[in-house]
């Protein structure tokens, strides 16, 4: 290495790590759950929405509320990314440094309730009981959990779309049937006009697949497991039901229906006009309203014979078990329940209010409101993800197992597979009791 | 051999003379080798290329244009709205500072350890050294994915400097863990081992001890290894991301590359992360178009490929 490059080299190490060694020594913010200063006690709060600059801000505001109303307890809010929210928790947890309050998604409540991460939320029935029942965490009779808003699942389309081809615009009292769909389908294919005629969205990753490809599973008669004890998916996930659910799955791809890897972006191919109808959540509404203008149309899910289904339970909040000051923890979940506070939330995501008093707050969301009709599907059509701690389980199973019947396995083989590896991981957890 | 003296013999061997009579190379071979040398640099080049102009484009716009070469182009509604986004939604100074100084101090403090572990092993006979020696590049093929949680068992147990137990959410747990590497001490071990002991006998003969060897001796000659270990050690330090999820949960102490997980809501910003993606990736790049012909030579001095 030439001499005056490795000086350089030298001068850029040596004022890099000038500053570490004056920053290294120190930790950062509050790294315990729950400290005391001055006769306030200090909680902390996790949260994942650091990308999300409009829903953290009204977080924040939230918290800031509760810290000038009382003395007692300080809240201090930490922010993190969501998509690696997941991983930071968990490390938390086995490094016991977990905070007085989180938040969580939905599905991963039970698993980590019994897992000893979330304490009940003992004394909030009360309050509890005006939130809709597809934003509470519940496991063995208890709620961990409560959110403030939900997502709906639905199809999105133009109506210049739909009568161009003739196909009837389906309501929330008269869904597309089974038939319907398919003939649909078929003449937006046969026109050549589009490059998807339907987008189900399969590039997606994580979470996507057991969210909003379960419900349509449900809607053929099937499910991912037995409710009635939560012990065995058998009959349920490999029946003939879930086998109608598999074949027209893989038959979306035969029949050239769907692509059978969406692009990086289905949504935007959507905003392009590549594709025509496209199954997506209400999040997506904003955008696709800015587009398209009143040719814009949300439609129920197709009921496949037991009615449409969608996906429920978005972020909630919880508070952690190993807390140490859970008095203050449920006294902060207690004021930030409030309905003006359910309604900020609603207004910075768009996304639907969790009570109906909110919802009255919200523009759009306010009864026949251009976002109504999302929590009309949400209550109407929502079915919980199976609330027991083997969820995260079947998740990756049902994922690992539509994947392989979109790319062509054997259904009821890969389905009997999916039932024998869920059924082992039921017992081997001695059903989670 | 000293770095200019590399540097010549490597012009020499790139472009050898002709001798009289020898025959120039055949046209076709010649324009197949260029061909071929294009075809290498659109591979490499072309994702950064659409990393940077994506970076400009509105998401509808960047999906609008793939599958055509206008992806590639700055064409169409470009702008500096994605870039503006990535300011106001990440306090992008605070990381890409963070990241700099959590590599530079890994780099800096791992060249002394791994450099004096390998001396040690290269010239100081003890019983069991070869011993050391294996268990050390046995290490190598232990994943890090699978020392994560003993480790972060071990970074939440033991003291901190100032008492407190757990060294979770501070810079040192971003750098400590990784300063000693077993490749690198392997790199020094093999490129000491390449020095003649005689040097060392000389020294001693002129009353020098051990360290003084090391410093004045060994660590002078040892140039190429420095900038190999070096960039071998920065590259993983800068793109590090599982760990500083695992153990930091301040903002002001996350790394650049957690960065990229706040763009991806329930909307995925597209064009934000290309923004992003390229004003992380410039630094490293400029810093290696500028120390290119160094990175090459100890490269190619200390015999590591890849």
């Amino acid at each position: 290495m030439p001499k005056r490059t490795a000086k350089l080299v030298l001068a850029t190490l040596v004022a890099a790590t000038l500053p570490f060694t004056l920053a290294a020594c120190s930790k950062g913010g509050t790294s315990s759950s729950s400290a005391t200063s001055g006769g306030t006690q200090t909680l902390t709060m996790w949260t994942h929405n650091a990308g999300n600059k409009a829903e953290l801000a009204a977080i924040q505001q939230i918290v800031t509320d509760y810290n000038a109303s009382q003395t007692s307890y300080k809240v201090d809010v930490q922010a993190f990314p969501q998509d690696s929210y997941n991983q930071s928790v968990v490390a938390a947890a086995a490094a016991k440094k977990l905070p007085c309050i989180l938040d969580t998604d939905g599905p991963n409540v039970s698993n980590w309730a019994w897992a000893g991460y979330l304490a009940p939320l003992d004394g909030m029935d009360d309050i509890l009981s005006k939130f809709m029942p597809s934003v509470l965490g519940k496991w063995n009779g208890k709620t961990y959990s409560y959110g403030y808003y939900d997502v709906a699942l639905n199809m999105m389309t133009r109506k210049s779309t739909l009568q161009k081809y003739g196909i009837r615009i389906p309501t929330i009292d008269s869904p597309w049937t089974s038939d319907e769909f398919t003939a649909a389908l078929t003449k937006i294919r046969d026109s050549g006009a589009y490059q998807n005629p339907f987008d189900l969205q399969t590039s997606s990753t994580g979470e996507w697949w057991p969210y909003a490809y379960s419900p349509l599973l449900q809607s053929f008669g099937g499910d991912l497991i037995n409710r009635t004890d939560y012990k065995s998916a058998q009959g349920t996930l490999n029946g003939p039901e879930a086998l109608a659910w598999a074949k027209w799955f893989r038959g979306l791809v035969t029949n050239k229906l769907i692509p059978l890897k969406s692009s990086a972006a289905p949504d935007k191919d959507f905003l392009n006009g590549n594709t025509a109808i496209i199954y997506n959540g209400s999040w997506g509404a904003a955008d696709a309203t800015k587009q398209f203008g009143d040719d814009m149309l949300f439609l129920p899910p197709v009921d496949f014979g037991k009615g449409p289904k969608i996906g429920g339970g978005s972020w909630q909040w919880g508070v952690s078990a190993g807390c140490s000051n859970k008095q203050g923890a449920l006294d902060y979940m207690k004021f930030a329940a409030a309905d003006k506070y359910v309604a900020a939330v609603a207004v910075a995501t768009n996304l639907i209010p969790a009570t109906d008093a909110a919802a009255a707050m919200v523009p759009g969301f306010e009864a026949g409101g251009a976002n109504d009709i999302f929590r009309q599907y949400a209550k109407k059509y929502a079915v919980l993800r199976p609330p027991t701690p083997g969820y995260t389980f079947i998740a990756t199973e049902f994922t690992k197992t539509a994947q392989d019947i979109l790319n062509g396995a054997d259904p009821q083989q890969a389905l009997d597979t999916a039932v024998k590896n869920i059924d082992a991981n039921q017992a081997s957890n001695n059903y989670f009791q | 051999m000293s770095a200019t003296a590399t540097t010549n013999v490597s012009k020499k061997q790139r472009r050898p003379e002709l001798r009289p009579g020898e025959a120039q190379p055949g046209l076709p071979r010649t324009v197949l080798g260029m061909i071929l040398r294009i075809a290498l640099c659109l591979v490499f080049g072309l994702p950064l290329v659409f990393m940077i102009v994506s970076s400009f484009k509105p998401d509808l716009q960047i999906f609008a244009d793939l599958g055509t070469w206008k992806a590639f182009l700055p064409v169409g509604s470009m702008n500096l709205d994605n870039y503006l986004g990535v300011f106001d939604r990440v306090p992008f100074a605070t990381f890409l500072m963070n990241s700099v100084l959590i590599s530079v101090s890994t780099v800096a403090l791992g060249l002394v350890v791994n450099s004096m572990a390998a001396f040690a092993l290269s010239r100081i006979t003890f019983r069991g050294h070869k011993v050391v020696l294996g268990v050390i590049l046995a290490t190598l093929i232990v994943p890090f994915e699978t020392m994560a949680l003993p480790l972060l068992w071990w970074v939440n147990t033991i003291p901190y400097f100032d008492g407190s137990q757990g060294w979770l959410d501070t810079y040192a747990v971003q750098i400590i863990p990784f300063a000693a590497n077993a490749f690198s001490i392997y790199l020094f071990y093999q490129y000491f081992d390449s020095i003649p002991k005689e040097l060392d006998e000389a020294a001693r003969v002129d009353g020098a001890g051990w360290f003084r060897i090391y410093r004045s001796i060994i660590m002078p000659l040892a140039g190429p290894a420095i900038a190999t270990v070096s960039i071998l050690t920065f590259l993983p330090a800068w793109n590090s991301y599982l760990w500083p999820l695992m153990v930091v949960q301040t903002e002001s102490l996350r790394p650049a590359m957690v960065g990229i997980d706040y763009f991806k809501q329930l909307n995925v910003s597209w064009g934000q992360i290309m923004a992003y993606a390229s004003m992380i990736t410039l630094p490293v790049l400029v810093m290696f178009i500028a120390f290119q012909r160094a990175f090459i030579n100890s490269i190619a001095s200390s015999g590591v490929k890849g």
